[in-house]
C-alpha cells in the first residue's frame, strides 16, 4: 500500500514553477531515494510533500487522505517527519532539549523514544546536556534525525543527510538510516552521494527540471547506463 | 568611597529597571524578528495602570501592581492581534515603523486619560535606611531590585524547565524548524507578548516608584533599554540582563565626571561602541 503519494505536482516558492509534474510514492517499509542534477527540484519535490511549497496543481495524499494544503505542523501530527538539509537543529538548546522539541506535540510519556534514539546514536547520550550548536557536523546530523524520530513517524524524509560529512560519518549515517528503516519507518531521501544511496534503496527516482525522468529499483538504476553516465558521474 | 557605593546602588536599581524592559525587547526580537519601539510606552502604560489602581480605585499597592501587570499583558496581546500579527508577512522594517506609531498612540492615550503632569503613587517622603558611613538605601530601592530579581528568576525557570519555555528558546533559535517540529508557534508568540507585557509593566511601575510618573517616562528609557538589549546580544534574554546592569551602572557612574543630563548620551555611546566593536553583543546574539 502506498503510504505517501504525490501526483503530478506543479508549483514553487512564488516565482516560476520549480516542479513540473513530479509524481512519486513511498510504500510502507521502503527506502526511496531521489537523485538528479543540481537544480532538478529534488529538495523542492520533497518539501512539497511536507507542505512547504506552494503547490499550484496536483495532489499529495497520506494514507489516502489529501494533505496537499495542510501546514507542516499538521502533517507532522499525522506521522510524517522531515529533516531539512541545513539549520536542522536548535543550536542553543541541549541535545536532550532538541529531542524534546521533536516530541513537542506528544502528550504521552516519550522517555522510551528518547532511549531508542540514544541507542541508535550513542554519542548523543554522552552529550545530552551539551548545546547542539557546539557538536560536530556528524553529531548534529544525529540530533537532527533523532529529533525527527521522536514522534515515531511512519515516514521519515531526509534532505541530503550526508552533505558535508566526513566519509566515516557518511557510512555511519547511512547504516543508521537502514536501521531506522528496519524498525518499520519508511524513508524518503534526497542524496548527493547517489551511488551509495541507490545501493541501499528499494526504489529511486531520477528528476530532471522538476519532472520524473527515470524510476526504477535501486540496483536497476545503478545498472542503467544512461543514468550512470548522466547523473552518477560515469 | 561611600559616594561610590551610593552610586553603585543607584546603578543597580536603574539596571534592574532597564533589565526588565530589555528582556522583553530581546525576547520579542528573538521570536518576531523586529525591534519593538513601543516598548517604552508599554512601560508607561503599565505604570499608569498601577496608578489607576492605587489612586483611582484606592486598592492596596500589591493588588494594583498585579492588576497592572495583567492589564498591560492583555494590551500587548491586543496590539499584536490587531496590528503586528497582520504585518508579520511583510518586512521587519514595516513592523518597526508600525511600532513607532503604536508608541505615539500609547503615549497620547496615557496623556489624554491621566494628564501631562508628574504624579506619584504615594504622597510624602519615606525615610531611607542609613548605614554605617552614611550609606542610604530607600525601602523602595530594595523592593525594586528584589522584585526585578524575582521576576527574572521566574522567567529563568520558565525558559529552562517548561515545555513552552523551551519551545520559546527553540523558536528564537530557528523558527522554521520549530514549525516543522510541530511547535504551536502562534501560542509561543502570544506567550512572548504576555511575558514582555508583564515585564514592561513591572519596569514602568518600578520606574514610577523610583522617580515619578510622567507620560514620557518610558519613551525616555527606551534608549538605555535598546542599548542594554544590543549590548547583551539581541535575542538573548540573559545577555539583556547583563547589558542592563552595565548600562545602568555606566549611566550612574558617569555622574561622577559628567553632568547628569548626559546620562542618556552614555547609554548611546556604549551602544555605538558595542555595535562597532562587536555587533552581535557580548553574548553573541543576532544582528539587527
Amino acid at each position: 500500500m502506498s503510504l505517501l503519494t504525490a501526483e503530478e505536482l506543479y508549483g514553487g516558492y512564488g516565482g516560476g514553477d520549480i516542479l513540473n509534474g513530479v509524481s512519486m510514492h513511498v510504500d510502507a517499509g521502503e527506502i526511496v531515494v531521489i537523485v538528479g542534477p543540481n537544480g532538478a527540484g529534488k529538495s523542492t519535490a520533497m518539501k512539497a510533500l511536507f507542505g512547504l511549497v506552494n503547490v499550484r496543481s496536483g495532489r499529495v495524499t497520506f494514507r489516502d487522505e489529501d494533505i496537499t494544503r495542510l501546514s507542516p505542523d499538521r502533517i507532522v501530527g499525522r506521522g510524517v517527519c522531515y529533516v531539512p538539509q541545513e539549520a536542522n537543529v536548535f543550536p542553543s538548546l541541549s541535545v536532550l532539549e532538541n529531542l524534546e522539541m521533536g516530541a513537542f506535540i506528544r502528550k504521552d510519556d516519550y522517555s522510551a523514544q528518547i532511549e531508542r534514539v540514544f541507542e541508535l546514536f550513542p554519542p548523543l547520550k554522552e552529550k545530552r546536556g551539551q548545546a547542539a550548536g557546539t557538536l560536530s557536523g556528524g553529531q548534529r546530523q544525529m540530533v537532527a534525525i533523532g529529533r525527527a524520530l521522536m514522534l515515531d513517524p511512519s515516514v521519515l524524509m531526509l534532505d541530503e543527510p550526508t552533505a558535508g560529512l566526513s566519509p566515516k560519518f557518511i557510512d555511519l549515517i547511512f547504516e543508521r538510516i537502514q536501521e531506522v528503516n528496519a524498525s518499520g519507518v519508511s524513508i524518503l531521501m534526497v542524496e548527493q552521494n547517489a551511488r551509495h544511496a541507490l545501493s541501499l534503496a528499494d526504489r529511486g527516482y531520477v528528476l530532471v527540471l522538476g519532472a520524473n525522468r527515470h524510476e526504477d529499483t535501486g540496483p536497476n538504476l545503478l545498472a542503467d547506463r544512461e543514468v550512470a553516465e548522466m547523473f552518477l558521474g560515469g | 568611597m561611600i559616594d561610590f557605593l551610593q552610586i553603585v546602588i543607584y546603578g543597580i536599581v536603574l539596571g534592574s529597571i532597564i533589565a526588565l524592559g530589555a528582556i522583553g525587547v530581546s525576547l520579542i526580537f528573538g521570536i518576531l524578528r523586529f525591534a519593538h519601539f513601543a516598548h517604552g510606552d508599554l512601560m508607561t502604560l503599565g505604570a499608569y495602570f498601577a496608578l489607576a489602581g492605587v489612586a483611582g480605585m484606592s486598592m492596596p499597592m500589591f493588588a494594583a501592581f498585579g492588576l497592572a501587570l495583567a492589564a498591560t499583558a492583555l494590551v500587548a496581546i491586543g496590539i499584536d492581534r490587531a496590528l503586528y500579527s497582520r504585518l508579520q508577512q511583510v518586512s521587519p522594517i514595516i513592523l518597526l515603523i508600525s511600532s513607532v506609531g503604536v508608541a505615539l498612540m500609547l503615549r497620547s492615550l496615557v496623556q489624554m486619560i491621566w494628564g501631562p503632569d508628574n504624579q506619584v503613587y504615594e504622597q510624602g517622603i519615606t525615610m531611607p535606611w542609613v548605614f554605617a558611613g552614611g550609606l542610604r538605601i530607600q525601602p523602595t530601592q530594595v523592593m525594586i531590585v528584589g522584585g526585578a530579581a524575582g521576576l527574572m528568576l521566574l522567567l529563568h525557570l520558565f525558559l529552562q524547565h517548561t515545555r513552552f519555555g523551551k519551545a520559546m528558546r527553540a523558536m528564537s533559535d530557528n523558527p522554521d524548524l520549530a514549525r516543522l517540529s510541530g511547535i504551536n508557534t502562534e501560542r509561543v508568540v502570544i506567550l512572548t507578548w504576555i511575558i514582555a507585557g508583564v515585564l514592561a509593566a513591572a519596569a514602568g511601575i518600578f520606574l514610577g516608584m523610583d522617580t515619578r510618573l510622567h507620560p514620557i517616562m518610558g519613551w525616555k528609557l527606551l534608549l538605555p533599554v535598546f542599548a542594554a538589549a544590543i549590548f547583551g546580544g539581541i535575542g538573548k534574554p540573559y545577555g539583556a540582563v547583563a547589558g542592563a546592569l552595565v548600562i545602568g551602572l555606566a549611566q550612574e557612574m558617569s555622574t561622577l565626571v559628567l553632568p547628569a543630563a548626559y546620562k542618556p548620551a552614555v547609554a548611546f555611546a556604549l551602544m555605538v561602541i558595542i555595535l562597532v566593536w562587536r555587533p552581535t553583543g557580548i553574548f553573541r546574539g543576532k544582528v539587527l
